[in-house]
Parts: structure tokens; C-alpha cells; sequence
């Protein structure tokens, strides 16, 4: 190593100079992303094994179990009602279990982002750039449900492509509400409370297993409170068929949905990262 | 760019955590190409001050500059230049060598051409390129340390900052990363190193600013420090507890410094004295004297 043979300030490399200004830098993104990357090329297997097989129970034990029981809902053959359905369910998985239980032991237990922190990367980029690679993790997951449905006689239509742009906008809202979540547990034990009180009726009361007509009005009515609702809608209006103007707000839910976990992800980690 | 004097000037910086004062109305500048050994025990605030310098840590009062950044304003600007070893083991262990190290070039924007070749010369500055392709959680507590050293150095910092970089290593791989201190310094990397082995210090500062209770109590090269508090000669002498009070009594007097260890106290600046304190042993005096004539502490 020597002095000279560094690069001169303001030579051609003075460009890769981070800003000051408090814009998300592509760099630092692309940095952390490639850190996920990588070390996801170590445990893909397992993490993909349960991301793909779990719905994928859930879908044939709900479609022949209860299809045998069941022939029609909203004019859909069950298992078609419940293909689409399952898919924002293991978006959900997929993304808000491993931004909470991964992003604390990272934090907490690895001390993986004091070291990234060293780095030319501050809270907001290293949040977005977690957030983002969960969501496209979670919306690529989200694809297994579908094909598997797809197996079993499900004809979805064209519109059907932008099924992954719905898991990845779904799956990044809640991993920053996983990451916001893990930024506030007292320890990693709360997550319990957290799955039993949340996550479980965020899923259960979406529309994935069965329609919320049926449900009390307060319930149903709810609904629209819940994001995975939205997510739900979306997924079944690109298979089956988009109509109305009912889509544009279910984007507009899911969009605000992301826009607030986010933002109290980057406060959350902000608070816990930087003394 | 302009001329920076001080690769870091702290001044009259303060952190707390809730009622504990971790640092508390600190100034410290740090020349350029220097290497500068934070002593101090534990809890004295080092850690604390090296959060503050990449801006991990964000003080309560006064203001933090490194390599001429205004922190925390242009931190990410700073950080791109500083190379940190934390005190805690935060590799990625699921990882091998190689890959930690690209993971690492990537977040400090080494640029894409240069990064296999920053990543075989940081293995070579650490002696580990023959573990390359070993995953970290098969590498021993020292091969782990020196990647993390690695890791730190792998964008060429002109600035490193090593929170007590030789904790458990043994001592032939702890003298390897004095030297590999050394080399850095000698060719003008700033270093801050901070340690609670004195010899440590001893051997690798150009300047010791010792801290204790979130300050900087001096400040100086070791020899100067030796000079000023130590003096040219110590005295030992022992006797039982009462003897050794007398003893420090008698030197108090005289306006010479104590120290304590066990059945035996040491006099400092014992050099103009004769037989006043009675029969003892004289020798050199040392660092450690400086620091636990300073602090009020023994050496942790
Ligand atoms: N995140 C924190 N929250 C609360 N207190 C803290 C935190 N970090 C440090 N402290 C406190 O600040 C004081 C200084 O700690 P610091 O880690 O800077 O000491 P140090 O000199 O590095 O000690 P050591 O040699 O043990 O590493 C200690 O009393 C410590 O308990
Ligand atoms: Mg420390």
C-alpha cells in the first residue's frame, strides 16, 4: 500500500464520491443488495424450500379439502379462489417473518449493520435496500402458489404478468413493517405476540381461504384496513380479470401501505442503529 | 480540495447514554499520517469515540470533523475514506474470506475493475491468502480478527480506525499486526488505535492521549508522557501495609507520585532522591506508570 498510487481526490474517481445531500444513493443500494446476494447464495435452499413448499400445502390441503365441499365462489372453481389467494399469503411469509426475525438477529446478534453503517451507507439506503431485497425475494415466492394452481387447471389471462410487480410492492410493505417491528420488540421472544395478534388475522382476514361477505359487516368493512386485502383483489383481478376502478385503489392501499412501514422502518432503525 | 491540517478535530464533544456521560467535553485533534493510541480502561469512552468518528455515534454537544467533513452532515463523505475494525467480530460467517472482502469493496465503491485485485491484496496484507476460499466460520479466532483487519483496509482508507485490534491473538500474530500497523503509518495512513495494552501503545503510537471517564487526561508521545509524569527513574520498595503508607506519605511531601501493587509501592520521578524513602529497587520508568499515575486507576 502506498500513498501515491491512491486515488488522487479529485481524479477521475472523485465521481464515485458519495453526496452529501439525503437522496438514496444507487451505489449504496446496489452495495447492500449485492451483500444479500451473496450471502443468499449460501442458504437458498432451505429459505426457498420452505417459501415455496408451505403454501403449497396450505393450497391443496384448502382447494381439494374444502373444494370437495364447496364448488363455486364468487364464480370461481375453489381452487382457483384459493390459488390466488394463497399467493399473497406466502408473499406475506415470505416477506414479514424474514424481515423480523432476520433483520433483529442481524442487528442484535451479528452486528451486521454496525458494519455496514461504517461503510458509505446511512440508515434510510441500508433500510430501503433490505426492504426491497425481501420484497423481490417474496414476490418471486409468490409465483409457486400460482404455478402450482396453474398444474391443477387454473387459465389465468395476460394480465396475469403483473402478478410479481404485486408480490414485490406487497412483499417490500411488510418486510419494513418486519423491520420497523424488530426495531421495537424488547426481545426476539415479542415476535410471538406479534404473529398471533397480526400476522395471523392479516392473513386469515384477506380473502385468501374464503370470502369476507360472509363475515360480519364490521369485519368485512375492516378489510380495507388490511393491505393483504388489497393484495388479495389485485392478484385475483390480473388472473380472472380487472374491472371498475376498484383496482386503482387497491394499488393506491397497497402503495400507502409500503409508503408508511418504510418510513417508520428508516425512524424505527434510525433509533436503534445510531447512538 | 483543501489542505486538512487534522485528519480529525473533536471539539468539546459530549455523548451520553441516559445518566452516563461516555464522553464528555472531548478535544482531541489528530494530525494527518499519524498514529494515535486511545488508552484507556474500560469504559473510558474509546469505543464511544470511534462511533462518533463515522458518525454511528452522533454527539450531544460540539462538533466532530474527520478528513475535513463536518459530521454528521457529510458522513457517508467521510466514511467512503475511513477503514473501521470494530471491537465486536461482525463477519458475515456464512461467507468465505474472499467473499466478505468483495461483499466490503462493493460498500466502499471500490470501483468494479479494481475489486478482485483490492481483495487479494487486503488477504495478502492479513497473510491469509491461502485461507481465500475457507468459509469464516471455519477460521480460528486469529484468522478471523486479521480478516476483519482486512476487511477494514480493503478501499485503501487514509484513515483507520482499530478499536482494540489485537484482543485475543496470540503474541506472534499480535507483533505480525504491529508491523502491519507500522507499515500503514509509514506510509502516511492516519491510525487511530485504541487499546488498553499499554505496550501496545508503548510500541505502535507516535502520540497516547489517555482517557478515562470520557475525557482526555494528557496527551503526548510516550517518551514525553514519561518524562513528564514518571520522570527518569523509579523506585520500588515493599514492606508490609503500614510501612508502604508511611512511604507514600513521605512522598506526597515531597510532591512525588504513587503507585501501589500488592506488598510493594512504586515512586515516580524518583531520580533526585537519596536514601530519603529508605532501601528500594530502582528502574526505568514506563508507560503503565504514566497511565495509573494519570488515571488514578490501576491498568485493567
Ligand atoms: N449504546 C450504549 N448504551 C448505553 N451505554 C453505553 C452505550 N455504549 C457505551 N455505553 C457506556 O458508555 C461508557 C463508555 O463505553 P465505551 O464502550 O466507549 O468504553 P471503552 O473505553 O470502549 O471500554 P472497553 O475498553 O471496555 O471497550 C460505558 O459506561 C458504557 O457502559
Ligand atoms: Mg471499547
Amino acid at each position: 500500500m502506498s500513498v501515491v498510487d491512491r486515488a488522487v481526490p479529485d481524479g477521475p474517481e472523485a465521481v464515485d464520491r458519495p453526496r452529501a445531500s439525503t437522496r438514496l444513493e444507487l451505489r449504496a443500494l446496489a452495495g447492500v443488495l449485492h451483500r444479500e446476494w451473496v450471502v443468499f447464495t449460501r442458504y437458498w435452499r432451505s429459505t426457498t424450500f420452505s417459501a415455496v413448499v408451505e403454501p403449497t400445502i396450505f393450497l391443496l390441503a384448502f382447494g381439494f379439502g374444502i373444494g370437495a365441499l364447496v364448488a363455486e365462489v364468487q364464480g370461481m372453481a375453489y381452487l382457483e379462489f384459493v390459488g390466488t389467494g394463497v399467493v399473497a399469503m406466502a408473499v406475506l411469509f415470505a416477506s414479514v417473518f424474514p424481515a423480523m426475525f432476520g433483520t433483529y438477529v442481524k442487528r442484535r446478534f451479528q452486528h451486521t449493520y454496525d458494519g455496514i453503517l461504517a461503510a458509505p451507507i446511512d440508515v434510510r439506503e441500508l433500510v430501503t435496500a433490505e426492504a426491497l431485497w425481501i420484497g423481490v425475494r417474496s414476490g418471486t415466492y409468490g409465483l409457486a402458489p400460482l404455478l402450482v394452481a396453474t398444474a391443477f387447471g387454473l387459465r389465468p389471462g395476460w394480465a396475469v404478468l403483473v402478478v410479481p410487480l404485486i408480490g414485490v410492492a406487497t412483499g417490500f410493505g411488510f418486510a419494513a413493517m418486519g423491520i420497523f417491528l424488530s426495531s421495537i420488540v424488547p426481545s426476539i421472544d415479542s415476535f410471538g405476540y406479534v404473529i398471533s395478534a397480526l400476522v395471523t388475522p392479516l392473513f386469515l382476514l384477506a380473502g385468501t381461504f374464503f370470502p369476507l361477505e360472509n363475515l360480519p359487516d364490521w369485519v368485512a368493512a375492516g378489510a380495507v384496513i388490511n393491505p393483504l386485502y388489497h393484495t388479495v383483489e389485485l392478484v385475483r383481478g390480473s388472473v380472472f380479470g380487472f374491472a371498475g376502478a376498484a383496482p386503482l385503489g387497491h394499488l393506491a392501499g397497497l402503495l400507502a401501505f409500503a409508503a408508511v412501514t418504510w418510513s417508520a422502518a428508516v425512524v424505527g432503525m434510525r433509533r436503534v442503529l445510531i447512538d | 480540495m483543501t489542505t486538512i491540517s487534522h485528519a480529525i478535530a473533536l471539539r468539546g464533544v459530549t455523548k451520553r447514554f441516559g445518566a452516563i456521560t461516555a464522553v464528555d467535553r472531548l478535544d482531541l485533534e489528530v494530525p494527518a499520517g499519524i498514529c494515535l493510541g486511545l488508552l484507556g480502561n474500560n469504559g473510558a469512552g474509546k469505543s464511544t469515540t470511534m462511533r462518533l468518528l463515522t458518525a454511528q455515534a452522533i454527539a450531544d454537544a460540539g462538533t466532530v470533523e474527520v478528513l475535513g467533513h463536518p459530521l454528521p452532515r457529510e458522513a457517508k463523505a467521510a466514511r467512503a475514506r475511513c477503514g473501521v475494525v470494530p471491537q465486536r467480530d461482525n463477519l458475515d460467517e456464512e461467507l468465505t474470506a474472499t467473499q466478505q472482502l468483495a461483499v466490503f469493496a462493493r460498500l466502499y465503491r471500490v470501483p468494479r475493475r479494481e475489486r478482485r485485485a483490492a481483495v487479494a491484496r487486503a488477504l495478502e496484507l492479513v497473510e491469509l491468502s491461502d485461507r481465500a476460499h475457507t468459509r469464516i466460520d471455519e477460521l480460528s479466532g486469529g484468522m478471523r480478527r486479521r480478516l476483519l483487519i482486512a476487511r477494514g483496509l480493503v478501499h485503501r482508507p487514509e484513515l483507520v480506525l482499530l478499536d482494540e485490534p489485537t484482543v485475543g491473538l496470540d503474541p506472534q500474530v499480535r507483533q505480525d499486526l504491529w508491523s502491519l500497523v507500522a507499515r500503514l503509518r509509514d506510509e502516511g495512513t492516519t491510525v487511530v488505535m485504541s487499546t488498553h495494552y499499554i505496550e501496545e501503545a508503548e510500541e505502535l503510537a507516535d502520540d497516547v492521549a489517555i482517557m478515562a471517564r470520557g475525557r482526555v487526561i494528557d496527551r503526548g508521545t510516550p517518551r514525553a508522557l514519561i518524562a513528564r509524569h514518571a520522570g527518569a527513574q523509579v523506585r520500588e520498595l515493599s514492606g508490609d501495609p503500614t510501612e508502604l503508607a508511611a512511604v507514600e506519605a513521605r512522598a506526597r511531601a515531597l510532591g512525588l507520585p504513587t503507585r501501589r501493587r500488592g506488598p510493594q509501592v512504586a515512586v515516580l520521578r524518583a531520580e533526585g532522591l537519596d536514601g530519603q524513602l529508605g532501601e528500594g529497587r530502582t528502574r526505568l520508568p514506563a508507560l503503565e506508570d504514566v497511565f495509573v499515575s494519570v488515571t488514578g486507576e490501576e491498568v485493567t
